[in-house]
């Protein structure tokens, strides 16, 4: 479903993806995993078309996607989770998820929000509250269910566990599992290694803005994950 | 009190006219952190067309409109024109674009116009008055006011009720957040620009009312005092640059009463001291734009 071929993006003088290769395919969930400032946010924001790349190319069932500003994308079915949730905290929760609903057609907009309030009862009770009020959680719900607003093929998360209390992290890797097993595909970013590893059909590591490693769910048991993180043999 | 009374009723227009300004400055600072120092010479536009149009005897019921219309056109070239290229740059770089466009603007109407103030008619009401009491209240103060309000009721109403409004009201808070949701960059802030366009329209054709007449510098004035009132309010809120719009035009009024009237030309440097003390005591402005409501 997605394939990313040597994608190189640059910062100005600083290269923070040299040449990644990976693949997603239909139905399963994938994570990267990689020490702090290996280019996993810079890989997810370069497919959900946030920072043009300098080089490779990025396809999207079958088709070329690279460079494609978020809104085509989100229309051709490619929804991002951003790292820190980034809810509008001015907004209240039913605004936050109106305004993710921009690429779905007016009429099912309201449906959808119904929908997502059953999904996520939290977000239906407080639909009327400015999501700055919301905890780490609730926030987290609300960042979910704004991407899962336009139905999307496949769902990019960055680092969804991040500066949650560990019983809303429980609640997240459910909601992976959930949404994989209701034939979501899923591309996930995640510092806990080997928790994501251990519900991911298939890992990547990334390290200094290069794939270094690649495995399937017995990767979480392998020694040289450590090793593919801080740089020794893959 | 009735001195205080009167007062009151003679600031509410100027301070409209700048609360309308202050808006539109605040609006385009929200989703692109830019003071457009350009955003004045819609005025400008809207006098030298308005004294094209009355030279040919257009009455100014159809003025009004044209003046509004090439204000929103004029915003929205500002924008695809000069910042579309230079979006994301240092806010430093728009600031001088924007002071380049306005100092540009200056030297076009100088150059293919003329240097003099050109005059038009006024309609009669604009200086008309009528007494409640002790207090005189004139025409164009109440429907500068009743404007301004009716105008302020409809942006709060698009920003709170349309998909155009929750786009600039994201954007405002976190651009790129608001392109993953689906927005698009160019729409929101074309629209931001227009919608600012639209209430500096409006704000000139009440001046124009007042003013009778086209100068290339005319712009400058009420620009400045709307990115006062826009500081004043705190820069980003739409609520504080009304308030801070009003304020502004009522101390005008009270600071020029109080003082003798041969010293009437220190108005505006008291009325910037006065404001330089607010900052002192509260630098963040009226409204605190970490809890207020922004854009």
């Amino acid at each position: 479903m997605l394939e990313v071929d040597r994608l190189t993006t640059r910062y100005g003088e600083i290269t923070a993806l040299h040449g990644a290769d990976l693949r997603v395919d239909e139905g399963e969930m994938v994570a990267l995993v990689g020490p702090n400032g290996a280019g996993k946010t810079t890989l997810l924001t370069t497919v959900a078309g946030l920072v043009r790349p300098a080089s490779g190319s990025v396809r999207f069932c079958s088709a070329n996607i690279t460079g494609h500003d978020p809104a085509r994308l989100l229309r051709a079915g490619i929804a991002l989770v951003p790292e820190r949730r980034r809810i509008f905290k001015d907004l209240t929760v039913g605004e936050n998820l109106r305004l993710a609903g921009t690429t779905v057609p007016s009429s099912h907009r309201r449906v959808r929000i119904h929908e997502l309030c059953e999904r996520f009862p939290i977000l239906g009770e407080r639909v009327d509250v400015a999501a700055g009020y919301l905890s780490g959680g609730e926030a987290q719900q609300l960042a979910v269910a704004r991407a899962l607003m336009c139905d999307p093929k496949l769902l990019l998360l960055d680092e969804p566990c991040l500066g949650l209390a560990p019983a809303m992290v429980d609640v997240v890797f459910e909601l992976l599992v959930e949404l994989r097993d209701q034939g979501r595909t899923i591309l996930v970013v995640e510092q806990q290694a080997h928790r994501v590893i251990g519900v991911a059909d298939r890992s990547y590591v990334l390290r200094t803005g290069r794939i270094v490693a690649a495995g399937g769910k017995e990767f979480a048991d392998r020694s040289d994950l450590f090793a593919s993180y801080v740089g020794g043999a893959a | 009190m009735t001195e205080i009374l009167q007062n009151l009723a003679d600031g509410l227009g100027a301070g409209s006219t700048y609360a309308l300004f202050a808006v539109g400055v605040s609006l385009i600072f929200g989703v692109m952190h830019l003071v457009n120092f350009a955003h004045g010479e819609l005025l400008t536009l809207g006098a030298y067309l308005a004294y094209w149009m009355l030279l040919r005897e257009f009455g100014w019921w159809v003025v009004v409109p044209a003046v509004i219309g090439a204000a929103v056109l004029g915003s929205m070239s500002i924008e695809f024109v000069a910042f579309r290229r230079i979006r994301g740059a240092n806010p430093f770089t728009l600031l001088l674009t924007s002071f380049a466009l306005e100092v540009l603007s200056h030297a076009v109407w100088k150059v293919f116009v003329s240097s003099k103030r050109k005059p038009f008619a006024t309609p009669e009401w604009a200086f008309e008055s009528f007494a409640i009491g002790s207090v005189r209240f004139e025409w164009w103060n109440i429907v500068a006011f009743g404007v301004a309000v009716l105008s302020f009721a409809v942006t709060a109403f698009v920003l709170r009720r349309t998909m155009f409004g929750l786009a600039v009201r994201a954007a405002a808070e976190d651009f790129d957040a608001a392109r993953l949701m689906g927005v698009k960059a160019n729409r929101v802030i074309s629209g931001a620009f227009a919608f600012a366009g639209l209430l500096a329209g409006i704000a000139s054709s009440l001046i124009l009312m007042r003013k009778g007449g086209a100068e290339p510098r005319m712009g400058a004035d009420p620009l400045l005092k709307a990115v006062i009132a826009a500081v004043i309010g705190g820069l980003g809120s739409l609520p504080g640059a009304v308030a801070g719009g009003l304020a502004l035009g009522v101390t005008e009024v009270f600071v020029r009463d109080l003082l003798p009237e041969d010293l009437g030309g220190l108005t505006d440097g008291l009325v910037f001291a006065v404001i330089a003390l607010l900052f002192i005591v509260r630098p963040q402005g009226l409204f605190n734009v970490e809890t207020a409501e922004r854009v």
